[in-house]
């Protein structure tokens, strides 16, 4: 019971936020833990439900953040299109660089999903049209059908609808037969295959799935920090990502909510005391791994 | 033609050193299936001691050995402390773990020596240039890093492929359990692998100090690059190792002038300038997918 | 004579100096169980694996119902008929005995590109599960989690994952090993039983239960078929005395 009222609870606290006597910086904090949640959930459809190690979901993010830049730039700052080629964009670097990592498994499918999302964050520092390493600041928010839905406080409320929705697309997603076919993929691959289900298939899809649902992340997060740089792409990011899904408990959607609340509270309440934080995350992480041997939350699968 | 000869050996240089931290690498993951996100630190770590053991014995060479040895010493103490109780663990374990200990490094060095980019200067018998041909000079440094490279290189093949140590760590590479079978304690062939792989990589790291700015992070791309190499090389192997060094560091200098060159050639001067960059940037991604389409393996890797 | 199910024509298989299938030609005909036996190293295990698509043949073509399928991957072999079990007990452990077999339906189906639906709820698969498992006898157990099944209860499971998807052919890898006496003799009653639904391909060391169960048995002995023929024909090989000698036969 309580775990099927813990995500609408979560969701009612992110929808209360915004009303609390809690100060600015709190709803700021609040309006970054959902996107990042987005990201996490997704990552979370690749990493917990379909085992696959990806060390590269920063590179999505990244491509659908520059996608707002560079419509931006050329005047486009309507959330018609630049959804669609946010979101389009990432599932074709998914196409193209998932075919590639699944001919690979374990350690290798690792180190080359990171090689691909540092690809990613060294050819975004070259673009010198959007500020090279230095980053793109954006002339103005994308609005949705010309209203200025994602201005001011309204990103909070597209943010929250946003995490609601993805919620429950991954949700059915992860119950469907594609779902129960990508977890069993996890649980064992040659057996799939013998049940004629192509293993390679069903994997590639959640990755572009799952790059499609960072690439709107993405575009939340180049709207709030009204921002975009390289650094987005940066290798720690898709590190984190991996942190908050491991964290919230492998294969649960609103345990990557938690685990994204976790990190982005560590990182932005700690960064307000002491600029060393990475110090402390390091540390920590390093003991949970060795000390908490079922997984971070208790819950990991094998 | 005569730049394409420089950025040639400039690629070379860069792979030497990309060999030198993939050595060490891809052994630990050849031999003991174990994830060190964390070698790129030692690489980092090798280069501050280096800067500052320098400093502390006033010689160049000083600091090289010292803190060489020092960088190998360091990891063998993060193998006891931490390392040791990933063995066997998950991939995903083991990389959060040591994605742990680079957050943590970094910071650390961050904390001891500043986040000011340090610098340390060439020892002065090899800080002058040399006539390579007629009209071009080129420094004497790099031609010694490169000879360094070849050095270990050559001692590294020297030792896995002649000796009963050699022999054991292929066997280990391809068949750990085995080699417990043997009767081998390899707890102590793992730290010597460990030990040495990161004696190496903060060996790289004092040598490229000169060169580049060292600053905490320094080691992360330099990680990944080394990570581009074991996978084109091939999980396990020296030699792809090696190979793969070469070609990640010709494809890398080269790509970026003959690209840039190429799209000026194809395309009006303002758009080159705009994709030339970000494409050469690719290449040796491109390269290394092109290498799993064909070797899924590696170049020198065993096919599944 | 009807069409084989199975046609194996001179199929080699070489790695570095060792030839670990060597020429290997044989047929299963429909309705029958053909078992593969021979002594240890004989090359039992590549054929099956090469059978299935594991392993990609260096000369020789297989046929399955007369398609061609020497290089086809695995799960494209599995849609035109072909089922396994593996020698080592393979089941999917998160999931309940149910979910495994529904999962072996759905890919029969073809249908796991359907991102809508609950698939617990699909009638279709849960009856089609529900049926093989009460075929092979684990109609009880279909919501126990299969991770937490007996070893004989995890064989009784794959057979009814191969059972679900109705095929023209099973490719079973030693599906008695590790089973106690009990579970022996339950198992090659249900082997039998099998033959009706389709042709069976048997790879198996218990001598007793392949003399029961095979109709026609073809041995390996160092990747060469040294002998093929009936059960009696068999028995009376002096190649295949001479193969097992000392081995208890």
């Amino acid at each position: 019971m309580i775990r099927r009222l813990l995500p609408w609870l979560i969701f009612a606290v992110f929808a209360a936020i915004p009303f609390l006597p809690v100060g600015g910086f709190v709803t700021l904090v609040a309006g970054r833990i959902m996107i990042f949640a987005i990201a996490a959930m997704s990552l979370d459809l690749i990493l917990g439900v379909g085992g696959l190690p990806s060390f590269g979901h920063a590179a999505p993010i990244a491509i659908g953040a520059y996608a707002v830049a560079m419509l931006d730039a050329a005047g486009l700052n309507h959330l018609e299109y630049v959804l669609p080629a946010a979101m389009g964009a990432a599932c074709l670097f998914a196409v193209i660089t998932g075919s590639v990592a699944l001919r690979a498994r374990g350690i290798n499918f690792i180190m080359i999903t990171l090689a691909f999302a540092q690809m990613v964050f060294f050819a975004a520092g070259s673009l010198s049209d959007y500020g090279g390493d230095d980053g793109y600041s954006l002339t103005v928010r994308t609005d949705i059908a010309g209203q200025n839905l994602l201005k001011g406080g309204n990103l909070y409320f597209a943010s929250l609808i946003a995490l609601i929705g993805v919620w429950l697309l991954l949700r059915m997603i992860v119950a469907s037969r594609f779902g129960r076919a990508l977890s069993a993929v996890r649980q064992n691959r040659v057996r799939v295959q013998a049940m004629g289900i192509n293993a390679t298939a069903i994997e590639l899809t959640a990755l572009v799935i799952g790059a499609g649902i960072a690439a709107l992340a993405g575009v939340l997060l180049a709207n709030e920090a009204e921002f975009v740089s390289p650094a987005y792409a940066a290798w720690g990011r898709s590190g984190s990502l991996m942190v908050m899904v491991i964290l919230g408990g492998l294969g649960s959607l609103h345990g990557a909510i938690l685990g994204a609340a976790v990190v982005v509270l560590f990182e932005e309440g700690m960064g307000r005391y002491t600029q060393h934080w990475p110090l402390i995350f390091g540390v920590l992480l390093v003991l949970a791994v060795l000390f908490l041997r079922n997984g971070l939350a208790g819950v990991r699968r094998g | 033609m005569t730049l394409l000869l420089v950025q040639a050996l400039n690629g070379i240089q860069l792979g030497m050193l990309l060999f030198l931290i993939a050595a060490g690498l891809t052994l630990v993951f050849g031999v003991m299936n174990f994830v060190n996100l964390a070698h790129g630190v030692q690489y980092m770590i090798g280069a501050y001691l280096g800067v500052s053991l320098a400093a502390l014995t006033g010689s160049f060479w000083g600091g090289l050995v010292l803190a060489s040895v020092a960088a190998g010493l360091f990891g063998l103490v993060l193998e006891w402390l931490i390392f040791r109780h990933l063995y066997g663990r998950s991939d995903l374990d083991q990389v959060l773990a040591t994605f742990g200990v680079i957050l943590a490094l970094n910071e650390a060095t961050r904390i001891i020596w500043g986040s000011n980019p340090l610098e340390l200067a060439m020892p002065d018998a090899l800080s002058g240039s040399f006539l390579l041909v007629p009209g071009l000079r080129y420094p004497v440094y790099r031609i010694a890093v490169m000879a360094a490279g070849l050095l270990v290189a050559a001692g590294l093949a020297v030792v896995v492929n002649r000796t009963r140590v050699g022999m054991l760590i292929r066997a280990g590479a391809t068949n750990g359990a085995m080699v417990s079978a043997l009767g081998v304690d390899i707890g102590r062939l793992f730290r010597l692998v460990f030990g040495v792989g990161a004696m190496l990589a903060g060996f790289a790291g004092v040598l490229a100090a000169p060169l580049v700015s060292v600053e905490p992070g320094m080691g992360d791309n330099l990680l990944i690059l080394a990570f581009v190499v074991i996978v084109i090389g091939g999980v396990g192997s020296i030699r792809g190792a090696f190979v793969a060094a070469v070609i990640v560091g010709l494809v890398d200098t080269l790509g970026r002038s003959l690209i840039t060159d190429g799209a000026h050639a194809a395309f009006s001067a303002g758009t080159s300038a705009r994709i030339g960059p970000a494409v050469a940037s690719m290449l040796i991604y491109l390269v290394m997918a092109v290498v799993l389409a064909i070797r899924p393996a590696g170049l020198f890797g065993k096919p599944v | 004579m009807a069409e084989p199910v199975l046609d194996i024509a001179g199929l080699s298989r070489r790695y570095g100096a060792l030839q670990v299938t060597d020429n290997v030609s044989l047929q299963v005909m429909p309705g029958r169980i053909h078992a593969i036996i021979g002594p240890n190293g004989a090359g039992k295990t590549t054929l099956i694996q090469q059978i299935f698509g594991a392993v990609r043949p260096d000369a020789g073509v297989i046929r399955l119902g007369g398609r061609v399928v020497t290089h086809m991957a695995p799960h494209r072999r599995a849609r035109l008929g072909l089922a396994r079990s593996f020698q080592i007990t393979s089941v999917l452990p998160d999931f309940t005995a149910l979910e495994n077999v529904a999962l072996a339906a759905q890919g029969h189906a073809g249908s796991s590109l359907r991102f809508f639906g609950d698939v617990g709820k699909s009638a279709e698969l849960n009856r089609a599960a529900f049926a093989a498992l009460t075929r092979v006898g684990l109609a009880a157990r279909q919501g126990v989690i299969a991770g937490r099944l007996s070893h004989g209860e995890k064989r009784q499971l794959e057979l009814a994952m191969a059972v679900a998807v109705q095929p023209r052919l099973m490719l079973l890898d030693e599906p008695l090993a590790g089973a106690g006496p009990e579970e022996t003799a339950r198992l090659v009653a249900l082997l039998g039983s099998l033959r009706s639904d389709c042709a069976i391909l048997l790879v198996e060391h218990d001598m007793d239960a392949v003399f029961q169960l095979a109709d026609d048995i073809t041995v390996l002995a160092l990747g060469r078929v040294i002998a093929q023929g009936g059960p009696d024909a068999i028995r009376a090989d002096p190649a295949v005395r001479a193969a097992y000698l000392g081995e208890d036969f």
